[in-house]
């Protein structure tokens, strides 16, 4: 039975990883030695210069625990896999759905109904709780365009037509998102998203929280046995993961960028937590790092009633049965695919 | 045709089968919780053999953890225990014994399997076996199964079911029952989704202004 356990993050530079029996042992670069048993832990995460012993490394692939590697900056670089590697039947027919547009368009339309949905309910959130701190008219417009956008949504539409929508939903909420950013800070101040590189504080936290998200619904897509770069709404690249970022697009709102709107709001960082470098690239210190990882594994413990299965789960499974919902589908136990509407 | 060394299965499979098609094919086709199931079962098969030790007790020569197949059946595995016994023509009889953790059950599981081992022998050592017995851990207790025509047919028969099955590689629709209940797969076969509300309602619903 799945269980949510946690995941280990590596952040002190020239950490080295062994087995020792069941356990993990993290030894710090100073040669201080921390053990972790391997059953509390769903996976490891190293970032940067982080040493890790074939051993492990095995162990690891053997146990199921996802070991990844990302730059200290949160790239992802790698992971060990172990042999076995799913089921072959379940991924050709992914690849088989992926390549009819029609297919592709229903798995794609849920996926993207989760992501109006879920952004306009975070808006509406900032609505009722701040009406008195926010533009209420510009945020209700925004409300306004992704209610059409659900309407379209409300019978089959091509997928171009989806990836329209998804782009308008996308560019209508961020563009009131400097609205849900309650601290008076200028250094907080947002003007739409940027990435590669992040140009201020906000996009930069955001980008690290997508890194962290992208990498827990990679490992549960890969648990359930799909190929995590095969995507229905985004097209294939290589090196890109279609899938996760598909499925990314339930959660980025209500999961990572409220949890990115509450470390802000609550001064839970801080101004000097970021430097920006000559290029005007904004890079986060380790202490703000590790707060956001902390919160981010503590917010995957709290309970939700899943809205399809109406099953109490931690949140941080609920990658994991999204995952599963959509092989379930691809195998055609389901006729569609529930996305994760949030409340 | 059964016996192809693309096509064979290991013997688990069968008793997986006999228990729920849809257990098994969600073990044997979708690779769900492989991993666990089987480092689970192995360790625990491991450190019953392991503390076994093989030899003569008395006149019967028992050997363990022996790797056994059948071409007619296609199977392959590992019988527990095989007790060659003295027979009334000086000849040995093989006498294959399961070990299982749990109790004797009214379903013919645990059975079926110890049958499938012995068919397994007979094709190996071209003897006949009429009788096996099965080790339960609670009570302590050996249960003596004949393999009579009716069990035999049951292997027979769900062994070419269950090979159909494999080789469509569909996952059978679940069928919500008792059986769900201690079945360690719920999680990942979530049986009731079927009589969830329908997807595209669900949809409209979360669509909704």
């Amino acid at each position: 039975m799945k269980k949510l356990l946690n995941t280990l993050y590596i952040t002190s530079q020239g950490s080295y990883l062994s087995k020792d029996g069941e356990c993990v042992v993290v030894k710090s670069a100073e040669g201080q030695k921390k053990r972790f048993p391997v059953h509390v832990l769903d996976g490891v995460v190293c970032f940067g210069n982080v040493l890790c012993s074939p051993f492990l490394m095995g162990h690891c692939a053997e146990k199921g625990l996802s070991l990844s590697f990302l730059t200290e900056r949160g790239r992802y670089l790698a992971a060990v896999h172990g042999p076995q590697s799913g089921n072959v039947l379940l991924r050709r027919e992914q690849y088989r759905q992926a390549d009819d547009p029609d297919a592709a368009a229903r798995v794609a339309r849920g996926v993207v109904a989760g992501k109006v949905a879920n952004s306009r309910a975070v808006l509406r959130r900032c609505l009722r709780d701040y009406s008195d701190r926010v533009d209420v008219e510009r945020v209700q417009g925004a409300v306004g365009v992704l209610d059409g956008c659900a309407r379209r949504l409300r019978s089959p539409v091509s997928l171009d037509e989806i990836r329209g929508l998804e782009g308008l939903a996308a560019n209508t909420y961020f563009g009131v998102f400097d609205e849900l950013v309650l601290s008076k800070e200028q250094a907080f101040g947002f003007n739409g998203r940027v990435r590669r590189p992040p140009l201020d504080n906000v996009n930069c936290l955001l980008s690290f929280v997508y890194t962290l998200l992208a990498h827990d619904v990679r490992s549960a897509l890969e648990a359930v046995g799909l190929d995590p770069q095969v995507g229905f709404l985004h097209r294939d690249r290589p090196g890109r993961p279609g899938l996760a970022l598909d499925m990314m697009e339930e959660f980025r709102s209500f999961l990572a960028d409220r949890l990115v709107l509450s470390l802000i709001n609550r001064g839970e960082v801080e101004t000097k937590g970021f430097t920006k470098k000559e290029s005007g690239a904004v890079f986060m210190d380790d202490n703000t790092r590790k707060t956001v990882l902390t919160a981010w594994q503590k917010r995957k413990t709290d309970e939700v009633t899943h809205p399809f299965l109406s099953e109490k789960i931690p949140l941080g499974l609920a990658f994991h049965v999204q995952a599963r919902l959509l092989a379930r589908y691809l195998r055609k136990d389901l006729e569609g695919y529930p996305p994760f509407f949030w409340k | 045709m059964m016996g192809e060394e693309a096509e064979i299965l290991p013997l688990s499979a069968l008793q997986h089968f006999l228990y729920c098609p849809r257990q098994c094919a969600l073990i044997h086709i979708e690779k769900v919780w492989e991993e666990n199931r089987f480092t689970a079962e192995g360790r625990i098969l491991h450190t019953r053999v392991d503390s076994g030790d093989s030899g003569k007790r008395g006149q019967v020569s028992e050997d363990r953890a022996v790797p056994i197949r059948s071409q007619r059946l296609g199977l392959y595995g590992v019988a527990d225990v095989l007790e060659m016994r003295p027979g009334p023509d000086g000849k040995s009889i093989p006498f294959p014994v399961e070990y299982k953790r749990g109790s004797p059950k009214i379903e013919p599981w645990d059975r079926a399997q110890l049958c499938a081992q012995a068919i397994c022998m007979e094709e190996m050592l071209d003897v006949e076996i009429p009788e096996g017995a099965i080790f339960y851990g609670t009570p302590r207790r050996r249960e003596k199964v004949v393999f009579n025509q009716e069990l035999r047919e049951l292997v027979q028969i769900n062994c070419q079911q269950m090979h159909e099955l494999m080789k469509n590689g569909v996952t059978p629709q679940a069928e919500y029952g008792q059986r769900c209940r201690g079945c360690s797969l719920v999680r990942a076969c979530m049986p009731k989704l079927g009589k969830k509300q329908k997807v595209e309602t669900y949809l409209l619903k979360g669509l909704q202004e």
